[in-house]
């Protein structure tokens, strides 16, 4: 076991996935000599070179567009977007050629493309760089979009995401960064396949769905829930396309009750589409509507006011309350 | 040399010519071009052929067999000229109208219309024939060619590869990054920018207020203008662009200056926005009809030849058809097909959903 950061834990599967495949590349602005802006490729150019870890002119569509043509050569390219609301420059590639041009090539083409995006708030950061965009890429068939929520999951993610022959877009929660976990890098058997979801609390009285940053939330939810004697059951999704619904399903049925919580936008968020799964194949089992938290349809706010804007333990736990009401 | 071929407002461009509309074999100090009689009479061979073939699927198209159909008539130097510089280790990325490219890279033309008979969205292995699938979104590929070209050079490979895109494209962000990104790298790339002066109704004074070749020493590489029409030159230029790619001199941007004497598709209607005596001038200067001149000054070519390759062209055409009408339709579940290489959860839950609801129509 060894303690690692989020970060660290990502920089030490970068490490592995590079040091098992030397096709594997990484690409990004700053990701070389700076080690990447919150240092998750650190130290890697140094020992790998800056042909394999390369520091690229800074525009993401030439990004995502020249890892592409390095995956056609069989490359296995790692993609840093700096900050999420700086992937839509790139949004054209990763939509109209990453996801589709395996099908467009009738299966002659795989793109094993990975970018890496740091997502969500709560760092007090200037504007477009607190976004949660990931129901713009799950909404887009071809991609795979996952997102990990700690240490363990984000060494192992990483590396799974790397040996994938299918794109993936992979959501790292950034002010998790600096939580550290014990990680087992000695072995991979106790790897989760990451596009599973994993049940981190058992409970029986209500389920709460999360993923990324809001994990850490729901699960100090229901540490202060079990005081008053309920039973929070918490689901994290880890992979949200594809969704691993038996799992969702399980915990629906076993709680009754059920509470998806992002940082994204309510409104047409990920949210709505477990929303709609749940009651289509849960509706019997269900004790109450399936209730969202999450952010406002509104852009990202200044700073000052992210506090609001971002679901924390006293809206996860005013919503528990409100799914007790039916 | 300097030759008008402008469409008359914008001063003379310099162009490289070795072959003149009237056929005539002119020198230029930087290029020159080596050919056996038999290598001329191929060039020709390869324009005629891809004309047909372009011919018979704008007739397909009108009698509906085709959903849509973007011509190349008029570019079929440029096309022949540069993908015959080629060697089998280069790669090409094309747009959609690559048609004499692909031709060169020898894949089937019955193959170039699956995506516009609307039975996939292309179908053919790009890896067999290092020519990738044809891109519809202006400019995209031209970044997918300079990672292309990266990848070459960590192979230590002896290959270059080739980006086309058209006059309309320079405008794109993509096109402008691929610029940057293969001088910074010093990628082994040869962009080739067909300027057949219409990006569909908007002339090329909306993309550019230079000529389009001078772009290139803003980023830092060389760019020259070749006359499209002319194959020897197209084929020299590509050639010497090619080789320094492969050499380590990085990349170049090459303008073949050309005229889309068709519509940009099947759907448009080009009376709409130009004058019909434009494209009789750009008729003067026809690729086909020049080398066909030099052939007979030459005394290279008979017209026995001329009618030998006529009558493959029809055969060519007779068979592109045929084989058009056998193309099966895809099948409903063909939808969930490579999608994603490895299981995919929704994708196998929707394809057995649908499968389901069809099979209740049979019983």
């Amino acid at each position: 076991m060894t303690m690692l950061t989020l970060s660290k834990a990502i920089n030490e599967g970068l490490r592995r996935a590079m040091e098992d495949d030397p096709k594997v590349l990484i690409m990004g602005e700053d990701v070389g000599k700076l080690g990447g802006v919150f240092r998750v490729t650190d130290g890697l150019q140094k020992d790998f070179g800056e042909d394999r870890v390369i520091d690229t002119p800074l525009a993401e569509s030439g990004i995502i567009g020249t890892a592409i043509g390095l995956a056609l050569r069989g490359y296995r390219p790692i993609c840093e977007i700096q900050f999420d609301g700086f992937v839509f420059p790139a949004a054209d590639q990763i939509i109209t050629q990453l996801a589709k041009m395996p099908l467009r090539s009738l299966g002659a083409i795989k793109l094993p493309v990975v970018v890496r995006i740091p997502c969500g708030g709560g760092i007090g950061a200037v504007e477009h760089h607190s976004e949660s965009p990931e129901a713009y890429f799950t909404h887009t068939g071809g991609l795979r979009v996952v997102a990990c929520s700690n240490p363990a999951d984000a060494y192992s993610m990483i590396q799974q995401a790397v040996r994938s022959d299918d794109p993936v877009i992979f959501f790292e929660p950034k002010r998790r960064y600096w939580e550290k976990a014990d990680v087992d890098t000695a072995t991979t058997d106790w790897w989760t396949p990451f596009d599973r979801a994993s049940v981190v609390r058992q409970g029986s009285d209500i389920t709460l769905l999360a993923y990324g940053p809001m994990v850490k939330t729901c699960l100090e939810a229901a540490t202060a829930a079990q005081e008053e004697g309920r039973s929070i059951e918490v689901v994290d999704l880890r992979s949200l396309n594809p969704l691993d619904f038996p799992t969702v399903m399980e915990s629906a049925r076993k709680t009754g009750r059920v509470i998806v919580v992002h940082e994204a936008p309510v409104y047409n968020g990920f949210g709505a589409e477990l929303a709609a799964r749940i009651t289509e194949s849960c509706f019997y089992h269900l004790e109450s509507p399936v209730l969202r938290v999450g952010g406002f349809s509104t852009p990202y706010p200044p700073s000052k006011l992210e506090e609001h804007y971002l679901p924390d333990l006293d809206r996860v736990l005013d919503a528990v309350d409100r799914a007790f009401t039916y | 040399m300097t030759v008008d071929a402008s469409r008359g407002a914008e001063a003379p461009p310099e162009l490289v010519q070795l072959l003149t509309p009237e056929g005539e074999r002119v020198e230029h100090p930087d290029y020159d071009i080596d050919l056996t009689p038999d290598e001329v009479r191929s060039l020709y061979r390869d324009l005629v052929l891809v004309r047909r073939i372009d011919l018979e699927a704008v007739a397909l198209q009108r009698q509906g067999e085709l959903g849509i159909w973007a011509s190349l008539l008029g570019q079929e130097a440029a096309q022949i000229g540069s993908g015959r510089a080629l060697t089998d280790a280069d790669m090409a990325f094309p747009t959609y109208r690559e048609h004499g490219v692909a031709w060169c890279r020898d894949v089937d033309p019955v193959k170039l219309l699956g995506l516009f008979r609307g039975v996939n969205h292309g179908g053919w292995d790009p890896a067999e024939h290092n020519f990738h699938l044809y891109t519809i979104v202006i400019g995209s590929q031209t970044l997918h060619a300079v990672g292309y070209a990266m990848g070459i050079q960590r192979d230590g490979a002896n290959a270059a590869t080739i980006a086309y895109f058209g006059d309309g494209a320079t405008s794109q962000g993509d096109v402008n990054e691929s610029f940057i990104w293969a001088s910074v790298f010093n990628a082994p790339i040869v962009f080739f920018c067909q300027n057949n002066q219409w990006a569909i109704s908007e002339p090329l004074e909306k993309q550019t207020r230079i000529p389009l070749y001078r772009r290139a020493s803003g980023f830092g590489f060389p760019g020259i203008r070749v006359d499209g029409n002319d194959v020897f030159a197209c084929l020299a230029v590509t050639r010497k662009a090619l080789e320094a790619a492969r050499t380590g001199q990085g990349p170049t941007l090459i303008e073949a200056f050309t005229y889309r004497m068709g519509a940009h598709t099947t759907t448009d209607d080009p009376t709409r926005y130009r004058v019909a005596s434009e494209l009789e001038a750009w008729k003067l200067k026809d690729p086909i009809e020049r080398l066909k001149a030099y052939l007979f000054k030459n005394e290279l070519a008979d017209q026995e030849f001329i009618d030998s390759v006529e009558a493959e062209a029809e055969d060519l055409g007779a068979d592109l058809r045929r084989r058009c009408l056998e193309m099966p339709d895809p099948k409903p579940l063909d939808i969930f097909d490579h999608v994603y290489r490895s299981s995919h959860a929704l994708i196998d839950e929707e394809r057995a959903q649908y499968a389901a609801y069809l099979e209740g129509f049979e019983s």
